[in-house]
């Protein structure tokens, strides 16, 4: 039970950052909702390469006993990297929408001319 | 061994690092001038397409091209080999000579399109890392690296689609496909996920060695299912299509061209999925989504050809009729998929499912011209005018000659009229899809008529008519323009008057890859 702790996390952090995206009018809040999507899945990528009782992957003054897998910690490293881009960019086009209607809240965007 | 041989042999990681080396030398080559820096891009989108078509004729030989990136041998830590592949087959070489062609035209077209704007280092570099993307995307033999290269792309057009970020219309569109890509791009890297921590590998080759119908369970249908969701919705079909005609229609023209290969690189991606790593188990009921494909393909046509009617913005309209082209694919690939997966039905004897294959995938090339010429003329008649709704354009064929011609060779082309291209594929996929349900086919002429009806409401409305004073001194698109239509109705034209040729040398091989998944999986294990 306590070693299936973090997949429930995992789905937790999926449904509630899906949630916020849907629900929330807010254009900051849905990027935190993507943000929490991307933090699950990470999660989701590190706990499959977790063994209990497992040290970290490196071989030079390991104390012994097993590793946990190195590639999944390798794929989350590169999908973080891709995660903080995708923040930026999504952050500035946040700043430009609101320059442009001074307004966040997203029934209130559209309309106008072009 | 000659230089062509060691070329060859390099091409597929050049084909990726070339353009990506481009768009980082952008900005210090920009300091140099103006002309200095485009002949410069247009270099490299030059060697690329060499290089492109260097490799296509290895693997239109019959060849499948691999390309190791890291370890050839095994590890002290397991006895997995660590590395990404580069796996080109007839498939991965089709697209890739797909966006090099739109590339350039778009790189080209820029030349004077963008002349006026700022930030132009940028621009090019965006689009040079976008096509870097797409490049990737096909070209991999690894579903991790596809995510990367997938994200890679949806970035950079991202951040092209606002770029005219006075327009909030077109920020908001940015923002849109963002929040969508990126959340369909993290449930593809899930399902990986869910692949990875199951069968041990990340090659799809390998994968869709070990998934085989033993193996097969509740793990392999979920995360089947968020790959094509995810991947659906990022190729525009219906009913995920929402964010595509906003898309298309705000971002710069020379941007949409390059869009609409960034679509079908998703689309690809899909026919990859389905009939390459669940190639094995292509014949387990849950599995064979050929009629979901054929009914999501009759949906997208519909939604796309009605939404077109009412459309008054020139881009947006011309986007819906890429949303409807985008059907007419999956008609063609779905009904290919439906026989295959049957196992009362062989391929063999149903020289009809071949056929609507070659349908398909003949018309993503297809496809990716019409649309990709219309896409410039709205461009152009937008530069020229500084207008893009019908209802203040027309008349303005008197002052833009060649532009209306162009556009009537797009017009026809995208509505299937026999000289051009459209026509071979549309007839391909009217002919085979009869024999699987008529009533198929008779949607597909009907919402290719539609297409044609309202194309020709917009050729009148905004090149016939009579004339606009405020349209009086408009010039003629500058040639940079008229090169790039030119290019793309030339190909058009050529396509449609030998359509054998075409689908003999281009389609054959890529149908070939998808119906015989074998091959590109034993290729690696060295037929075990």
């Amino acid at each position: 039970m306590i070693a299936n702790i973090p997949f429930l996390a995992v789905m937790a952090m999926i449904i509630i950052g899906l949630a916020t995206v849907v629900f929330k009018r807010n254009l900051i809040k849905m990027v935190i909702g993507v943000s929490i999507i991307e933090s699950g899945v990470n999660l989701f990528l590190i706990t499959l390469g977790y063994r209990e009782h497992s040290v970290a992957p490196i071989y030079t003054a390991s104390p012994g006993g097993i590793m946990s897998y190195p590639v999944p910690q390798a794929l989350t490293l590169t999908s973080i990297v891709i995660g903080v881009a995708v923040l930026a960019l999504m952050l500035s086009l946040v700043i430009y929408i609101y320059r442009h209607y001074k307004t966040l809240d997203i029934r209130k965007l559209g309309g106008g001319e072009e | 061994m000659n230089i062509l041989d060691i070329l060859l042999q390099q091409s597929p990681a050049l084909i990726v690092a070339t353009p990506l080396l481009g768009a980082f030398l952008t900005p210090l080559i920009g300091k140099l001038g103006y002309n200095v820096r485009n002949i410069f891009i247009i270099i490299i989108l030059a060697v690329t397409a060499f290089l492109v078509f260097l490799l296509a004729s290895d693997v239109f030989s019959g060849n499948i091209h691999t390309y190791v990136f890291g370890g050839t041998t095994s590890t002290v830590l397991s006895n997995t080999v660590i590395r990404i592949l580069f796996e080109v087959d007839g498939l991965s070489i089709f697209m890739a000579i797909i966006t090099v062609i739109l590339s350039l035209a778009a790189v080209i077209y820029s030349w004077a399109f963008m002349r006026e704007e700022t930030g132009q280092d940028k621009y090019y570099t965006l689009l040079l890392l976008m096509t870097t993307g797409m490049f990737g995307m096909v070209l991999t033999g690894d579903l991790f690296n596809f995510f990367v290269f997938l994200e890679i792309t949806s970035i950079a057009s991202c951040a092209l689609i606002a770029f005219w970020t006075h327009k909030a219309k077109a920020v908001e569109a940015a923002f849109n496909y963002m929040v969508i890509s990126t959340i369909g791009a993290l449930f593809v890297l899930l399902s990986i996920a869910f692949l990875y921590g199951k069968y041990d590998a990340l090659n799809i080759a390998k994968l869709a060695s070990r998934i085989t119908p033993v193996s097969f369970s509740f793990i392999d249908k979920l995360s089947l299912i968020l790959l094509l969701a995810a991947l659906t919705m990022k190729a525009g079909i219906a009913p995920m299509h929402m964010w595509l005609p906003d898309a298309y229609g705000r971002a710069p023209a020379s941007i949409s061209i390059i869009l609409v290969g960034a679509t079908q690189a998703s689309l690809y991606g899909v026919f990859r999925i389905c009939f390459t790593l669940y190639g094995n188990v292509i014949q387990i009921p849950e599995v064979s989504l050929g009629w979901i494909m054929v009914i999501l393909g009759l949906i997208t046509m519909l939604i796309g050809v009605f939404m077109a009617m009412i459309q008054i913005d020139f881009k947006k309209l011309i986007a819906y009729g890429a949303l409807a082209e985008l059907g007419y694919m999956f008609l063609g690939v779905g009904t290919g998929l439906t026989i295959l997966s049957n196992p009362q039905l062989s391929l063999a004897s149903n020289s009809f499912a071949l056929q609507a294959m070659k349908g398909g995938i003949f018309h993503i090339i297809n496809d990716a011209l019409d649309v990709g010429l219309l896409f410039l003329v709205a461009g152009a008649v937008y530069y020229a005018t500084k207008e893009s709704s019908l209802n203040n354009l027309g008349g303005i064929a008197r002052n833009m000659k060649y532009t209306t011609v162009f556009f009537l060779i797009g017009l026809l082309a995208v509505s299937g009229i026999p000289p051009m291209n459209g026509f071979a594929s549309k007839l391909l996929i009217y002919e085979s899809v009869y024999q699987l349900n008529p009533i198929l086919a008779i949607i597909a002429i009907l919402a290719s008529i539609m297409l044609l009806a309202i194309m020709v409401k917009v050729f009148y409305s905004a090149f016939l008519g009579p004339k606009i004073d405020r349209f009086q001194d408009i010039r003629e698109a500058p040639k940079s323009m008229l090169i790039a239509m030119g290019i793309l109705a030339s190909l058009i034209i050529f396509f449609g008057l030998f359509p054998d040729l075409i689908v003999n040398t281009l389609v054959e091989p890529a149908v070939k890859a998808i119906t015989h998944p074998t091959s590109y999986i034993l290729w690696l294990t060295g037929g075990v």
